[in-house]
């Protein structure tokens, strides 16, 4: 008789089976790739996008015959933007032995993971980490398509000396190594124009009431925050304020590109400011692929271009030297360029970082954003 | 003093909330001794549900007035109910006579098990939705400071209340208070004296769940933004309410709620916004140092 127990037996043992069969198919022809960020979580929609430029740019590179001859595999996983689970996400990437992640999406979870990857050796390029440590303390495996937020803060900052002038400032973050990074480093510029915030707090990230937050700015007579964050606080914080009868303006980072800071936000976003590059769709080099996002009724907005860009820069480099060895793809990539992507060309200096970094700023009306 | 007030506001409307899913933590271990770590969750289940008829009852063009939220809080309360029923008939009720520890870990494994079936079956994105119930009443004016109080958080307030009201006379003048009073006693005794104490115990969770979606259904008319992962912070502040307030008894957990939420307001409103959790929670061990029962708690006699 099939007692429990060997049913049981037989439950654990077929997946092992069937994973050993699909490692040895899989052995030998392909290359493994991965793109890792915040699937779930708070971001969620942020780490859509990078799946979903991953996944187009896998596709792309397969119908031209993949890599040196070889197909792509790819791995999407999922960090929830948790520094702790950013670094069990790398062991688990390294462990099948691939070459390159195109992640993490969270600064806090791209510096701890990248550490991880040196160790194993795998080239990481992060589409969307502008804190200046990913680069800084990396090692020689870490590159970055964007900015960095001492660029981006150091706009931002002057705007907002320029632009409110007189006004009284609320400097906000959530204590994030993005949030935390981009809020103190904008603190700095505008100190530098010679304008002193009224206030400068923290507040906690994963809530969902702000209203003592909001009541304190409210008391402080704040007219402009500017908030190191992400979408979904920033979003509720608007709300929030709204609600208890405040006119402020809110001004963010990179990490408000999504349409669903609007949806969050609603009518109380209009007008909010944030600073990201000038709009990749735009460009000429990108006009073919946005086409075909439009065909599949997806707006291929925030990062999905940038991630689809990663996969291009590490695709051709390793045709170039014909080898997808990290450490080599890696020396290639400082070594030469710059790299046709979707983006236009792209250089790396000695860090990693692009050459070119651009921010500008982005205004939210009636559910868009648009270049000012 | 016009700063003080809105904080008030914001403090006791949050409270309150914890304190309606506190009062279904309390129920759940008065009567069996146990802590429904899922309770959290249900709550989320709760605010899901109201989103989910929200948005049905919007699309047939019936979000109108009281009566579609009243519509919708019925909706929430009715299907929350039966997941809070078939929690405890699945995961509890077959440990019953085990040991201690086995409901509490089912409890926990209910708990993931709930929030990962919303994650993959609603999505991993926060889910907004529209205010429903806008605008509000400017109470006074201090220069340039308005104090708010809307129109959600009056029926916030007045709901925990009602509901509060409703269910302490539930639990002191009905024949199923009574039951349930008898179970908390003393289980074997109240089944040898022809009380269902499977029923009771059931109907308990029912209740509790009940509670629990009201409080997901505000959350959502507040908030506007759910995520299937509200129910852990929600739950564990709610859980520290209970006990905060005394576990086992029904005004202590929306009293442990109400000062959960306004010290963490009160802290944040006048000391660093980063360390809210570290004060409610230090108070929460001041408390339990000098009263260990909690607030409102009674002595436990140890039966012989």
């Amino acid at each position: 008789m099939l007692n429990r127990r060997s049913v049981l037996q037989a439950g654990i043992a077929l997946p092992i089976v069937l994973t050993q069969a699909e490692a040895l198919a899989q052995a030998g022809d392909t290359i493994r790739v991965a793109c890792a960020g915040p699937m779930t979580s708070s971001n969620a929609a942020a780490g859509d996008q990078m799946k979903i430029g991953a996944m187009q740019a896998i596709e792309d590179l397969n119908a031209k015959g993949g890599v040196l001859g070889k197909k792509l595999v790819l791995d999407v996983a999922d960090d929830a933007c948790d520094p702790r689970q950013a670094v069990s996400v790398a062991n688990q990437i390294a462990g099948r032995k691939t070459v390159f992640v195109a992640g993490h999406y969270c600064s806090g979870s791209s510096i701890p993971a990248s550490k991880v990857y040196a160790e194993e050796g795998v080239l990481q390029m992060s589409p969307a980490s502008t804190n200046p440590k990913f680069t800084d303390e990396g090692s020689w495996n870490t590159f970055r398509v964007c900015g960095r937020d001492d660029q981006q803060g150091a706009i931002a900052g002057a705007y907002l000396a320029k632009q409110f002038k007189g006004q009284k400032i609320a400097i906000l973050h959530d204590n994030s190594a993005y949030g935390k990074g981009l809020a103190d480093e904008t603190k700095k510029a505008l100190n530098k124009a010679g304008v002193t915030e009224t206030l400068y707090s923290a507040y906690t990230a994963g809530e969902k009431d702000y209203n003592a937050v909001v009541s304190r700015l409210k008391g402080a007579g704040i007219q402009v925050i500017y908030l190191g964050g992400y979408y979904t606080e920033a979003g509720l914080i608007l709300r929030q304020a709204k609600e208890q009868g405040m006119a402020v303006t809110l001004v963010g980072g990179d990490a408000l590109v999504t349409k669903d800071f609007w949806q969050i936000s609603g009518a109380a976003g209009e007008g909010t400011l944030m600073t990201f590059s000038a709009d990749p769709r735009n460009r000429p080099q990108a006009k073919e692929l946005v086409a075909r996002f439009k065909a599949k009724n997806v707006d291929p907005e925030g990062y999905v271009l940038y991630t689809y860009a990663a996969f291009q820069i590490w695709a051709a480099a390793a045709t170039k030297i014909k080898s997808t060895d990290p450490k080599k793809v890696a020396a290639e990539l400082k070594a030469h360029g710059p790299w046709q992507t979707v983006l236009g060309p792209i250089g790396f200096d000695k860090k990693g970082d692009v050459t070119v970094p651009d921010y500008v700023f982005y205004v939210w009306k009636a559910g868009n954003y648009s270049q000012i | 003093m016009a700063y003080a007030l809105q904080q008030l506001i914001n403090g006791v409307s949050l409270g309150m909330i914890y304190g309606l899913i506190a009062v279904g933590y309390t129920m759940v271990y008065g009567i069996i001794g146990m802590i429904n770590f899922a309770h959290g969750d249900i709550f989320m289940i709760g605010a899901f549900v109201s989103l989910i008829a929200l948005l049905l009852l919007s699309a047939g063009g019936l979000m109108e007035g009281p009566a579609a939220i009243l519509l919708v809080l019925v909706i929430s309360v009715a299907i929350t109910g039966l997941y809070g029923w078939a929690v405890e008939r699945v995961a509890y009720r077959p440990l019953r006579g085990s040991f201690r520890l086995a409901p509490l870990i089912s409890a926990i494994g209910i708990s993931i098990v709930l929030q990962n079936f919303v994650q993959v079956a609603q999505g991993a994105r926060p889910k907004p939705s529209e205010a429903v119930i806008s605008g509000g009443i400017e109470l006074m004016r201090e220069g340039d400071f308005t104090v708010q109080l809307t129109y959600v958080q009056i029926l916030i307030i007045a709901l925990t209340l009602a509901v509060l009201a409703i269910f302490t006379v539930l639990v002191t003048r009905t024949r199923l208070g009574r039951a349930m009073r008898a179970c908390e006693q003393d289980r074997r005794m109240a089944s040898l004296l022809g009380i269902d104490t499977d029923r009771t115990i059931s109907l308990t969770f029912v209740i509790g769940a009940a509670l629990a979606s009201v409080a997901g259904t505000m959350y959502l008319l507040r908030y506007g933004v759910i995520d299937f992962y509200i129910g852990f912070l929600a739950g564990v502040k709610a859980f520290t309410a209970a006990v905060l307030g005394g576990i086992g008894s029904l005004p202590g957990a929306v009293l442990g709620g109400l000062l959960i939420g306004l010290i963490e307001t009160f802290w944040s409103a006048y000391f660093s916004v980063q360390y809210k959790d570290v004060a409610a929670f230090s108070i929460l061990v001041i408390t339990l140092i000098f009263l260990p029962t909690g607030l409102l708690g009674r002595q436990e006699v140890e039966k012989v």
